[in-house]
């Protein structure tokens, strides 16, 4: 079986400074797979490095097409859908339109239908629809940008430190919809986090980034029983 | 009280023509955070081309039409071989881009067709109603029909489709949009080139009834700036209603301040400094609250 992502000697940076020193992973299909580091590592970088938003180098092949260097809408269209950090919610488009802009590469009634299932999923926006994203709380606009993403019906989605600034027991059901997800949905997702304890439930397989280079690499419950990995990461 | 009636419907039909372009102005600042000052220069350029066709007899309307159209594709154009290469520069470069831009094609303008006087033809008959004894002239009312007609093509667009929840999306978050496949160097092209064309209408409107030449757009322009700092650079709301407001202001003064002479040019300014002073984001512009 051939990976989702396969990524290979992925370098990228800003300007003169190098953030990524050629790292290398995959996603499977239907497969979680999760990026741990701590600030500064590079886990941002790798996600904007493959939905093109900065320029990379090395190999990014997606669905069996090499991504890499293209632009950012072209690479949506393959089916990546990336959550950047700070949950990039469009404030002066109400909820329904952050779903509905998520839809923008699709015609059809589809999306209606697609809307009224997020909506399910996450009943808070429903009840919410008409009002500005801005003036929603941080996890309802986490929500809104997962919703959003799979609003495209994408092959894979990136996520971005979905935890970053939610309360505990929001970011505990955020991960708990996000495993249904990909149990119930079978949607492939590669999740950068600091809270390794949540992300390792969620993923099957993870990578350990540190200073742009991929330390340790195992299944999750490998890297949850790893000695390094707990102290640094699980402050065990 | 006729007399205040009469000088209200003047302030508003040429509050239509600061409304028109102030909207233009906030077009283009809501996508690419951009204050055009060339955007007068644009629709003089613009209302040029309206009087070469006409010379070429076409019918007057029909050139308008034709200028909006070219302005519309050169409004893209300006936006992606001037603006795109210096669109991540800082907002002084920006001015000054956009300054160099108004001399340049005032410049331009002036070169090709003559610093002559040049008499449009009018697109509509020239006649004036007493009702009331307030007198109310055609050219108010087709202002401020053009003016309402932008405003509901402009709001139906934007709010109605799907191209017009990707510019909005645009100018609210760029770089979400793009991630969800939003071509975002397009859509900040539509913005200039709607801007363009909304430019181009509005000078070939105001300029008729005067005559056109190199310095035609200019106080216009002033007006403009002012309406869309007292509504809000990000309003188009703002933008048409304080157009309004500053033609009324302006025709008010000079009716019953006409002892100064030019005392109407106090007018812009002064709301502009009034507007930075007590309320910098304008009637109905957005102070960003957001919570994270």
């Amino acid at each position: 079986m051939t990976a989702l992502l396969e990524v290979s000697e992925l370098r990228a940076g800003y300007g003169a400074v190098r953030v990524l020193h050629g790292i290398d992973f995959s996603v499977d299909e239907g497969e979680v797979v999760v990026i741990l580091g701590a600030n500064g590592a590079g886990k941002t970088t790798t996600l904007r490095a493959i939905s093109g938003m900065i320029e990379a180098g090395g190999r990014v092949v997606f669905d069996q097409r090499s991504i890499v260097g293209r632009r950012p809408e072209k690479i949506a269209a393959a089916g990546i859908a990336h959550v950047p950090q700070g949950r990039g919610t469009i404030l002066d488009l109400t909820v329904e339109e952050n779903l509905r802009i998520g839809a923008y590469l699709r015609r059809g009634p589809e999306i209606e239908s697609d809307i009224d299932r997020w909506y399910s999923t996450f009943p808070r926006l429903k009840d919410r629809r008409a009002q500005h994203a801005g003036s929603m709380s941080g996890g309802e606009q986490q929500m809104i940008a997962i919703a959003r993403a799979l609003m495209a019906r994408p092959k894979l989605v990136l996520l971005d430190e979905p935890s970053l600034g939610l309360a505990p027991l929001v970011t505990q059901e955020l991960f708990r919809t996000l495993t249904d997800l990909n149990r119930a949905d079978g949607i492939s997702m590669l999740v950068v986090e600091q809270n390794a304890g949540l992300a390792l439930n969620l993923a099957a397989r993870g990578y350990v980034l540190e200073v742009g280079t991929i330390v340790t690499s195992g299944s999750a419950a490998e890297l949850a029983d790893n000695d390094d990995v707990r102290r640094a990461y699980l402050g065990i | 009280m006729s007399l205040f009636l009469t000088q209200l419907m003047n302030g508003i039909g040429s509050g239509a023509v600061y409304a028109s372009l102030a909207l233009a102005l906030v077009l283009v600042f809501r996508t690419t955070g951009i204050l055009n000052f060339a955007q007068g220069e644009m629709a003089l350029y613009s209302t040029y081309l309206v009087w070469y066709f006409t010379q070429h007899d076409l019918p007057v309307w029909i050139a308008i039409l034709l200028s909006m159209a070219i302005s519309f594709v050169g409004g893209a154009a300006i936006e992606r071989v001037l603006i795109r290469p210096v669109e991540q520069a800082s907002p002084l470069v920006l001015v000054i881009v956009t300054i160099g831009m108004f001399l340049a094609i005032n410049s331009i303008a002036q070169v090709q067709f003559g610093n002559d006087i040049k008499l449009l033809p009018r697109a509509y008959p020239n006649k004036t109603w007493l009702p009331g004894n307030v007198q109310i002239s055609s050219d108010t009312l087709v202002l401020v029909g053009v003016l309402l007609a932008e405003c509901l093509i402009l709001y139906l667009l934007l709010n109605r489709t799907r191209i017009g929840l990707a510019f909005r999306a645009v100018a609210s978050n760029p770089e979400s949009s793009r991630l969800v496949g939003v071509p975002v160097g397009r859509m900040l092209m539509l913005g200039w080139a709607m801007a363009a064309a909304i430019g181009a209408l509005a000078g070939a409107l105001v300029v008729a009834p005067v005559g056109l030449q190199g310095a035609s757009m200019q106080s216009i322009l002033v007006y403009a700036f002012a309406s869309a700092a007292l509504g809000g650079f990000d309003s188009p709301l703002g933008a048409v209603v304080a157009g309004l407001i500053v033609g009324v202001a302006g025709t008010m003064t000079t009716q019953y301040l006409h002892a100064v002479h030019d005392i109407e040019l106090v007018v812009p300014f002064g709301l502009i400094l009034v507007v930075l002073l007590v309320r910098p984001s304008g009637l109905f512009g957005s102070t960003r609250v957001e919570r994270v």
